[in-house]
């Protein structure tokens, strides 16, 4: 007799389990008091030099690390070390993104009660790290002006998933002749509300108006001056 | 791309279902896909044929249902379609809006078991 073969319906996330991780963290994230900031954009657009300079401002004033996400090599860690703040990367082989558990591993060792901020470099990548939550509070989307002004509307999840548009190296807008009124506009299409930020982290352009948003979203009171990150 | 890694998560998922539920055997995963997954349909049927082939049951099929993005339009005060995942705006009277009710889905609705 051939067995029956019947239909079930289930509710399953397929993501379940990386839902599950990432609330986890949220939860112990929250319960140290510590704000968590995730970075995504495609490779090259300056997430490593915007991330450095945002290190180095926060640092005199807050206690800061950070978790770099790349397929091979530990270069931009050593790269970031140069902020004196506690890096660690986290090398995925051939994952393009990075998951919530990867995220737990590389800080099993921490002490999250010791830090006020943790920054978390994704992959370059515009398109996978959108499905994947990591307990982030904010997601930083970075756009740098020479990718063009249309990567908005030919990668609407990464900027939907996003709550902060960062246009990057800034310096450079005239150079290339960006469009900063058509990129804003894309950004707003994809995304209605989204705020967005124009910097540069070579010339310091804009970083004092992106860090006091920072500083009180993350609800934390500035001790002092706002920092310098002109570096 | 990351399309593998999501089907060994849909194999894994219903694979947990299969076993809560004392079936012998798998013969369909029914998913629904939204626009705003992340999750580009034809990447994902391929690599599922990769993926299952390492699992106790090569045969299983995917079937992808593809649902529209459905959002909340706060001036007609009602759900409604949108222009296209680039432009997220009400289809009806054009006002933006962020408010997806859905089009974000990557959720495993129906098993076939044996």
């Amino acid at each position: 007799m051939m067995t029956q073969t019947r239909l079930v319906e289930v509710r399953q996330k397929v993501l379940k389990h990386n839902d599950v991780a990432a609330r986890a963290l949220r939860q112990r994230f929250h319960e140290a008091g510590i704000f968590v900031v995730s970075l995504v954009a495609s490779p090259g657009a300056g997430k490593t030099a915007f991330l450095e300079e945002m290190l180095r401002g926060l640092r005199q004033r807050w206690r800061v690390a950070a978790l770099v996400g790349d397929l091979a090599t530990d270069n931009d860690a050593r790269r970031l070390a140069r902020a004196e703040v506690p890096i660690r990367q986290i090398t995925t082989g051939t994952v393009c993104h990075l998951e919530a558990e990867m995220i737990a591993h590389a800080i099993k060792d921490w002490n999250l009660n010791e830090l006020d901020f943790l920054f978390i470099e994704n992959v370059g990548n515009l398109v996978c790290p959108s499905t994947y939550d990591l307990g982030e509070k904010l997601r930083l989307v970075l756009l740098s002006v020479t990718e063009g002004e249309d990567k908005p509307l030919k990668y609407p999840t990464i900027f939907h998933t996003g709550d902060v548009a960062i246009l990057t190296k800034i310096d450079l807008a005239a150079a290339v002749e960006f469009d900063r009124a058509a990129a804003h506009a894309n950004i707003q299409a994809v995304r209605p509300g989204m705020e967005v930020f124009e910097v540069s982290a070579k010339t310091g352009t804009g970083m004092d108006r992106w860090m006091r948003f920072l500083e009180s979203t993350a609800g934390v009171k500035a001790k002092g001056d706002i920092a310098n990150c002109s570096g | 791309m990351h399309e593998l890694s999501i089907a060994l998560s849909i194999l894994d998922v219903a694979g947990e279902e299969v076993e809560r539920r004392g079936a012998s055997s798998l013969v369909g995963i029914h998913l629904k896909l939204g626009p705003l997954a992340g999750v580009v349909k034809e990447a994902l049927l391929s690599a599922f044929d990769l993926a299952r082939e390492n699992t106790a049951w090569p045969e299983v099929q995917l079937q992808i249902e593809e649902v529209p993005i459905v959002a909340y339009c706060p001036r007609c005060q009602s759900r409604c379609g949108v222009e296209s995942p680039q432009m997220l705006c009400c289809a009806q009277c054009g006002t933006p809006t962020g408010e997806l009710v859905s089009g974000q889905e990557l959720d495993i609705v129906a098993l076939e078991i044996q």
